[in-house]
């Protein structure tokens, strides 16, 4: 994910949270805000700066345009030109070498197309490289708009099935057509700005000009600087209009994505259902077994040796003690009983009065997220502290809980060593894959040397909240 | 010694009912919800309280709050909580409601009546009867505390008995030690805890607690 604000541009304000396209559009947002219509020349300072800034940026733009402009043409050449062309050759009555060129046309148009296929990618990476800019610099968020990579799950995929999963794509065929359209029209807007200041630059050191054609041009780079924010905006859009996933292409995806996310629901709870029926099976029911053999036993020589009768006894009921400690850990590891109680505030409290570790709690939850988010939640929290416990070395954990905006937000930081990278360990990508479930989604910050943070955030709805009777 | 339970499951409550009397306690009253409790209370001015935490209606921590609300309007009225499980948070919430008279056992420790008599006892004459799993989790809660750390094995057998609320005799008695090497045990964990020394039982407990709730 890109770090959201583009180098030394609009980025003064710090954005805490994940960042996102929401905090790029919120970042522009608030640029925009600032502006006021009195003169004052720090303002203007700013303004010029920034006008500068979106000079640059529109050449850069520019640039990728000009370069998707090029590839794109030579992709449509290889397949257009050598083959078609042999063809036409081939036809042409007089030519010594016609059936020749009629027989290598086949085969040329295959190898042209081949390179074209070759091509396709780089029109992505430049597509994929425009919806990041704009992203960032236009504060226009772009979402990638592809079908998924084969062989993501990570089996190995031929050359058939990646060439296949490029050429299905709708957003392959817009993504060519954007290079093009964008090689001219975008290309036009993104020089833009670059073009005004230069104007600008015209009219005040030009030789030979008159004066009205100066004062045009200078007021054009007027214009420049105090309307470039809007100016790479427009460009924005307009990147979006050809860019931005299709609806279709949107719903495919979230089909595709639901699906993804209840098979691995219903396995991970199938999974843990076999646990359960295991555990109770060789645990509490097997001591119970044992319970009654040893009272049959007992009951057996009551009358002949009663003093080896209440040993039994008094076997039966240590057995009973510990099969009850067993359900009681079971009980614990399906649902929580703090949890059940008080709801999520107060279980993340439990929890952490439990682990060996100074843990600070802030919570402003009012009312309760629906059971199935907290038990993810609580569960997700739970072995982020086991991962702490294990790897992190850490002396203090704190613990946010919030929600707002319809968004539960759970922050767990640690001042450990760092270092933890959920391609990894199983745990931060099991924890990830339960969020799924829920749209949730976990990110997670740890540079070597610490400190590790990872942020939940699960959206849902929050019930009211419980009365208290203390 | 007047008894009021409030138990939900019948099979439950009558077998505390009768393995208590069998002990010779007077049970005033059995209930089974929290709102009978209270008014139990109010009626019987019983010496102590028996209270599983799951009572309906909403079968969920009502039961602590039975408690906690009756020790409002009772103050310093002796409670002991039952539970299938035992919470460090719930402890600590009973612990706050004021000193001394509080109890909070797994409902297992029924099984050795003789013990569990002596800590309903105990916890009638104002002492403390703590889970021995809730101390054994204060203490791995406290494995990094340099202080807890510098005790002797039997130092910590001391303090972790002594935490459940036990007297210098019952420790004693389980240990099979003299009652004299018990007092010199628990100077020696003041000092090395850097707690104020007390011949008061119960103050001497909250305070270990306090410790090592931190």
């Amino acid at each position: 994910m890109s770090d959201g604000n583009g180098a030394g541009t609009q980025g003064t304000e710090a954005t805490p949270a994940r960042p996102g396209p929401q905090d790029a559009q919120d970042a522009q947002g608030t640029a925009q805000a600032e502006e006021s219509w009195s003169i004052s020349w720090p303002l203007v300072a700013e303004r010029a700066r920034t006008g500068i800034t979106v000079a640059g940026q529109g050449l850069v733009l520019l640039a990728v345009a000009v370069t998707g402009l090029v590839v794109s043409f030579l992709t449509l050449a290889v397949v257009v030109l050598p083959g078609p062309g042999l063809v036409a050759y081939g036809s042409g009555r007089n030519h010594a070498n016609a059936g020749l060129a009629l027989a290598l046309a086949l085969p040329v148009f295959i190898v042209g197309l081949f390179v074209a296929s070759q091509l396709l990618p780089a029109i992505r990476q430049l597509a994929s490289t425009t919806r990041r800019l704009s992203t960032r610099w236009c504060g226009v968020p772009i979402a990638d708009p592809y079908l998924p990579r084969p062989g993501a799950g990570g089996e190995d995929v031929g050359l058939g099935r990646r060439l296949t999963w490029r050429l299905a794509d709708p957003a392959t065929w817009r993504d060519l057509l954007w290079a093009l359209v964008n090689g001219c029209v975008g290309a036009v807007l993104a020089a833009l700005p670059a073009g005004l200041l230069v104007a600008g630059f015209l009219g005040l050191f030009a030789p030979y000009a008159s004066l009205g054609l100066r004062l045009v041009f200078i007021a054009a780079a007027v214009l420049e600087v105090w309307t470039s924010p809007w100016l790479l905006r427009g460009y924005g859009y307009f990147a979006h209009s050809l860019l931005a996933p299709t609806r279709q292409a949107e719903l495919a995806l979230r089909v595709r994505q639901l699906a993804e996310t209840r098979t691995e629901a219903l396995d991970t709870k199938a999974a843990e259902i076999r646990r359960i029926e295991r555990d109770l099976h060789d645990g509490a029911q097997a001591r119970l077994v044992a319970m009654g053999m040893t009272l049959d036993a007992a009951g057996q020589i009551i009358d002949t040796n009663p003093e080896a009768a209440r040993a039994l006894l008094y076997e039966a009921r240590d057995a009973s003690v510990k099969a009850l400690a067993e359900l009681r850990a079971l009980v614990r590891g399906i649902h929580p009983p703090v949890l059940a109680d008080r709801g999520l505030a107060d279980a993340i409290h439990a929890l952490a009065l439990d682990t060996p570790m100074r843990i600070h709690l802030a919570s402003d939850l009012h009312g309760r997220p629906p059971a199935p988010v907290e038990s993810a939640a609580y569960f997700a929290v739970s072995e982020l502290l086991a991962n702490v416990s294990k790897h992190a070395e850490a002396r203090e954990t704190w613990i946010d809980i919030r929600y707002t905006d319809g968004m539960l937000r759970i922050g767990v930081t640690d001042n450990g060593h760092g270092g933890a990278d959920p391609s990894r360990g199983t745990g931060l990508h099991g924890i990830e894959r339960r969020l799924a479930a829920f749209d949730g989604i976990l990110a997670i910050s740890s540079p070597p040397g610490g400190p590790t943070a990872v942020t939940m955030e699960i959206p849902c709805e929050l019930s009211l909240p419980k009365t208290s009777f203390s | 010694m007047r008894v009021v339970i409030a138990e939900d499951l019948f099979l439950l409550r009558d077998g505390l009912t009768r393995m208590l009397q069998a002990h010779g306690l007077e049970i005033t009253a059995a209930v089974d919800n929290g709102a009978d409790l209270l008014a139990a209370v109010a009626k019987d001015q019983p010496d102590v309280a028996i209270v599983d935490v799951r009572l309906p209606p909403t079968f969920t921590d009502e039961g602590i709050r039975a408690a906690l609300a009756a020790r409002k309007t009772t103050p310093g009225l002796p409670v002991l909580v039952l539970s299938q499980y035992v919470e460090q948070l719930y402890a600590r919430e009973l612990l706050a409601s004021g000193s001394g008279g509080i109890g909070y056992l797994l409902k297992d420790r029924v099984f050795d009546s003789a013990q569990f008599v002596d800590a309903v006892r105990r916890v009638a004459a104002g002492g403390t009867a703590m889970d021995p799993e809730v101390i054994a989790r204060l203490l791995a809660r406290n494995t990094d505390n340099a202080s807890v750390g510098a005790l002797s094995p039997r130092e910590r057998e001391v303090l972790a008995l002594m935490a459940e609320g036990r007297s210098n005799a019952a420790i004693a008695q389980r240990l099979v030690i003299t009652e004299r090497a018990v007092a010199k045990h628990t100077a020696s964990i003041f000092i090395k805890l850097d707690l104020q020394p007390s011949d008061d039982d119960n103050r001497r407990v909250l305070a270990v607690l306090a410790y090592l709730e931190g």
